[in-house]
């Protein structure tokens, strides 16, 4: 496979897999900011979710001020913002189109019809400037279900070959880098059991964390216990059966170059080093993450997630 | 002058051919032909079909209008046309081979030497090269109009990358869906073999043909290119890498492309590229479509480039009106099928001639393509007459022209109902070292506005499927 389809292919992934991930991150803004509170109990709910974006110093360099309109515009359809919902979709079809002979009918019409419906509600923002409430509701509706289509067209239709694995990747990574950075702005909030619980709106954070990966029912289903923080914390590092959690991402990603390792019959670094990661996922527990500091469990974990993708991409003469 | 219809909608009376057509449109509601119209649109829009148009900015991304109804040709009509494209196709072959090897056509003072030698699309860089298999032109694609119920007309050859094939095979497929019950009342041959003819056609030329299966890529100058469409779809039927010039990297004369896996010979290059951006070495230095030392390559016989360099030359307008001579002078034949009788500006009676007609004629840029830089007489003002006039005579040189020929005309649907619109017919000739291959049929485009002669997309143009069927009983 030409390595720039295998580039494409991987970003392409990484692109749909972003866009839902925004649109997550959104909706669940939105139900706290919902929440009755008092002046004192302000949690700036739109520089947290610009912080789970990575955006938030992009935004501030454009804006200088928080507003929630400027942090709705930016992370939807602000062209200035390279991971806008917008963007993300654009970007994924300019990929799709320039390697449309690795894709399937039905995983490039999934991309096509969703750039064509993101072009209806820019058509129609046009009109009314911005969406309404209801309007905006359906778009990030449209979005997640744009990524289920991908994702499930991959699934359903793509060979299993070089192109699908490198497609695998591009989603996995993505999606471990998204969860992880959802940890990083939220981990003064979950604590270990051993400190003292905080009051309602901690418990509404807690929840909005588990909307944001769609994993509100998936958590009682686990614990069978109602929402505490380290629980949470466990269910998105720990817990393999969760598909967003940090761990599972990195079985399927440790699967995947394995996968290629096996075509093509070569081993290299990206191999060991993502071996590597999932094993130390899989020594880990709670305690001791807790024990040497969430954040700089989480902090570590992003560089060396963003680490193997350079790695990939050198290892696949990306570049 | 009055045009012919195909059908017959003219003259009221309709030709056995289209007896089924014309039922069906009649028994057809509107309001089902519409819905019909506004699948098609839906599902090329759905399969991303379409085209950008240069200069066109908020419109990056346009589809090509189809019309429903499908043109048809007799197969005893297209037996004809298959003949006449097939010798046309090897006398540019070998006329090309000629003028870059022994010029016997100079010699024997067939063609006026300039019109060759200083003609921009002669390569120089190709005299005395011979191409693989004595092959140049592997994809001709060659405009053929009709003007009655016998004569067709070869209007143009595009020599050097024609596009539209995609076009040929999506319009049957889409066609095949919407009108299941008319189609299934005509016997039509099929198109949907052409990317396995076109796949044998490549392999047949490749160099190594020792080395195992060849290694064939499709060269695109990548997403932004107004054929971009084509050039991923054609690569996806026939399975082989849609590479892009940083794709590839020449290497010890040998051509290599960038995979996953290391580098991977090359041998086989269908390129989408023209001459001046394939090599920046070579031709135009800024290009960055093209691959550095891929013309070496090419010289030292380790890979084929189709077209091969230096066709330009061979579709050029200036010389399509000798080509009924080339037929004689290398197959010693006569022409099967017409050319449109033209003047040639560079010669002073022509010129004089045009001159005192032009507003009968149609004239055109001897170099221009996509229906840009010509004036037809008849339908221009007086002023825009004028205007080309003297753009003619400050570069006589630089312009044909040809009596407005009535261009045959077909149905199309639109809201207002059926009417005549004309239509011009672009078949797809492949040329391998096995022989001449050609698939029953070919691009038929259709001028949309009522009137127009012009049936290029980048001008409002659309596309019908075109079926050759059995000829209807009863008639010869």
């Amino acid at each position: 496979m030409l390595a720039r389809t295998a580039d494409n292919l991987f970003w392409l992934a990484r692109s749909m897999e972003r866009a839902d991930y925004i649109a997550r991150t959104i909706e669940a803004t939105l139900r706290l900011e919902y929440l009755p509170k008092t002046d004192s109990e302000q949690v700036g709910e739109w520089e947290g979710a610009l912080n789970a974006a990575g955006a938030h110093e992009s935004f501030m360099e454009k804006h200088g001020e928080l507003s929630e309109e400027a942090a709705l515009e930016f992370l939807t359809f602000d062209l200035a913002n390279p991971s806008s919902i917008r963007n993300c979709l654009e970007n994924a079809r300019i990929a799709g189109r320039a390697v449309r002979t690795a894709l399937t009918a039905e995983t490039w019409t999934a991309i096509n019809d969703a750039w064509l419906e993101l072009k209806r509600f820019e058509s129609s923002r046009r009109v009314n400037r911005a969406l309404g409430r209801d309007e905006l509701m359906r778009f990030l509706d449209y979005v997640k279900k744009a990524s289920l289509d991908f994702d499930g067209s991959c699934y359903r239709t793509m060979l299993r070959n070089e192109g699908y694995w490198f497609n695998r990747l591009g989603v996995f990574v993505e999606r471990a880098d998204n969860t992880a950075r959802l940890l990083d702005v939220k981990y003064h909030l979950l604590l270990p059991s051993t400190e003292a619980v905080g009051g309602p709106l901690d418990y509404f954070q807690w929840v909005a964390i588990l909307r944001a990966v769609s994993a509100a029912t998936a958590y009682h289903w686990v614990y069978r216990d109602r929402v505490k923080p380290w629980l949470i914390a466990d269910l998105l590092i720990l817990k393999s059966a969760m598909p967003r959690s940090l761990i599972a991402c990195y079985e399927s990603i440790d699967r995947a170059l394995d996968a290629l390792a096996r075509d093509d019959g070569r081993s290299g670094l990206a191999q060991r080093q993502a071996r590597a990661m999932y094993a130390k996922l899989e020594r880990s527990s709670m305690t001791e993450i807790f024990q040497g500091g969430l954040h700089e469990f989480i902090t570590e974990f992003i560089e060396d997630n963003a680490r193997l993708s350079s790695t990939i991409s050198d290892q696949y003469l990306f570049n | 002058m009055a045009a012919f219809d195909e059908m017959g909608l003219a003259s009221g009376e309709t030709r056995p051919l289209y007896r089924q057509v014309a039922r069906w449109l009649d028994e057809t509601p509107p309001e089902l032909l519409a819905s019909r119209r506004a699948q098609a649109e839906f599902m090329f829009r759905r399969i991303g079909i379409t085209f950008g148009v240069y200069g066109d900015k908020d419109a990056a991304e346009r589809l090509i209008p189809f019309d429903i109804v499908p043109r048809l040709i007799s197969r005893a009509e297209w037996r004809k046309l298959e003949a006449g494209l097939t010798q046309r196709a090897q006398a540019l072959n070998l006329f090309l081979k000629d003028i870059y090897g022994q010029r016997a056509i100079l010699k024997e003072s067939i063609i006026p030497p300039e019109l060759i030698v200083r003609n921009p699309f002669y390569r120089p860089e190709m005299i005395g090269q011979r191409a693989p298999h004595d092959i140049w032109v592997h994809i001709a694609g060659i405009d053929i109009v009709r003007v009655d119920a016998d004569e067709f007309y070869v209007l143009e050859d595009n020599a050097r990358t024609p596009s539209g094939v995609s076009y040929m095979l999506e319009n049957r497929e889409v066609t095949m869906r919407l009108l299941p019950d008319l189609f299934a009342r005509h016997s039509v041959a099929p198109v949907d073999d052409y990317p396995d003819q076109l796949l044998a056609c490549l392999r047949s030329v490749a160099p190594r043909q020792n080395g195992g299966v060849a290694t064939i890529v499709i060269l695109t100058p990548g997403a932004f290119n107004s054929a971009y469409y084509e050039h991923s779809f054609l690569a996806d039927k026939l399975g082989v890498e849609l590479v892009e010039g940083r794709d590839l990297f020449v290497e010890d004369d040998q051509v290599f492309m960038r995979t996953t896996l290391g580098p991977r010979r090359v041998d086989v290059i269908y390129r989408r590229v023209d001459d001046d951006f394939l090599d920046p070495l070579v031709f135009n230095p800024a290009s960055v479509l093209g691959v550095p030392g891929l013309v070496g390559a090419y010289l030292a016989g380790n890979v084929t480039i189709a077209n091969a360099i230096g066709t330009g030359i061979a579709d050029d307008k200036a010389i399509y009106c000798y080509i009924p001579e080339l037929i004689r002078f290398y197959l010693s034949e006569e022409p099967l099928l017409k050319n449109v009788p033209t003047y040639r500006c560079r010669e002073p009676a022509a010129l004089k001639y045009v001159m005192e007609r032009l507003d009968q004629l149609v004239v055109k840029e001897v170099n221009g393509s996509g229906g840009y830089g010509m004036l037809i007489g008849p339908h221009a003002s007086a002023a825009q007459r004028e205007q080309f006039g003297a753009k003619i005579m400050a570069d006589p040189s630089n312009y044909i022209a040809q009596p407005t020929l009535a261009l045959s005309t077909c149905p199309a649907s639109f809201d207002g109902g059926v009417s005549p619109r004309h239509v011009d017919l672009r078949p797809f000739v492949l040329s391998g070292a096995d022989g001449v291959r050609i698939v029953p049929g070919g691009l038929t485009r259709v001028a949309l506005k009522e009137g127009s002669l012009v049936v290029n997309s980048s001008q409002g143009g659309g596309t019908k499927d075109t079926w050759i069927v059995d000829d209807p009983e009863g008639s010869a």
